[in-house]
């Protein structure tokens, strides 16, 4: 399933730099996943992920963007996230992942939390070059 | 995108209109704690009905509202949470911790009528 075809019908990009951009990103992510026929449950939870991604690059990069891109596999349609930015990057994924962690005395509950929000979920990153996210959530 | 705060008796009543950027929580979160004072509230009732999305940032400044407001000697009920917002907090891992919340304004205002009498 995971080589399937998958068909770009449609790209947004934000760019993240202030706190009003967070807002953006994620009704922007809802009313794409809205589109698509997802549930308004569904939809909340990927605007919540997309909250969360655009936040970590406001706080830890300064500057990123965040694509929005409407996905299908085997014609169901999801959401492709990707959140990237240029900033300093995760010295250790493992310990990122891990709840309760953090380094901006935030609660930490960022990544792991938007793990559990959405299907799919990847994560690159490079020490002093940045980070970048890519979530996915389908259709249920 | 600021957020109107009515005094109706001796509570406060804040109610969110649209989606709050983090800058606007922090300065509900300083008006709040500047008119409790000046208005001598017993209670405020923060009505997140509008709130699209409660993420770590929002939902740990409510806390804080919260926490703040009861060392200054009054209580903060949270109400009109919607469903979905709810479930992703869930999700999220995040809770209100201690926090009284209410189904909706309504509801707010009733608890804490009900429990003023019951002090006074």
């Amino acid at each position: 399933m995971e080589n399937s075809l998958v068909v770009v019908e449609n790209e947004i990009c934000v760019s993240i730099a202030a706190d009003q951009d967070v807002v953006a990103a994620r009704q922007k992510g809802r009313a794409m996943a809205l589109k698509l026929g997802f549930s308004a449950g569904d939809s909340t939870l990927l605007a919540t992920a997309i909250s969360e991604l655009a936040r970590n690059i406001v706080s830890y990069a300064g500057q990123g963007e965040i694509v929005l891109r409407a996905t299908q596999n085997s014609g169901c349609p999801g959401v492709t996230v990707i959140a990237r930015d240029e900033g300093p990057g995760i010295p250790s994924i493992e310990q990122a992942l891990r709840d309760g962690y953090s380094t901006s005395g935030s609660l930490g509950l960022g990544l792991p939390g938007v793990r559990r929000l959405v299907d799919e979920f990847e994560i690159t990153s490079e020490v002093g070059r940045g980070t970048t996210v890519t979530v996915r959530k389908w259709k249920a | 995108m600021e957020v109107p705060i009515l005094k109706q008796g001796e509570i406060l009543i804040a109610t969110v209109q649209a989606a709050l950027t983090d800058s606007d929580l922090l300065q509900l979160r300083r008006a709040l704690e500047e008119k409790v004072a000046k208005a001598r509230a017993r209670a405020i009732i923060i009505d997140l009905t509008a709130m699209d999305v409660m993420d770590s940032f929002a939902s740990r400044t409510m806390r804080e509202v919260a926490h703040m407001i009861r060392l200054r000697g009054a209580e903060t009920v949270i109400v009109g949470i919607q469903p979905d917002v709810a479930f992703a907090m869930v999700q999220l891992g995040l809770s209100m911790g201690g926090v009284t919340t209410a189904l909706d304004l309504e509801e707010g205002l009733e608890y804490l009528h009900r429990k003023f009498r019951t002090i006074l």
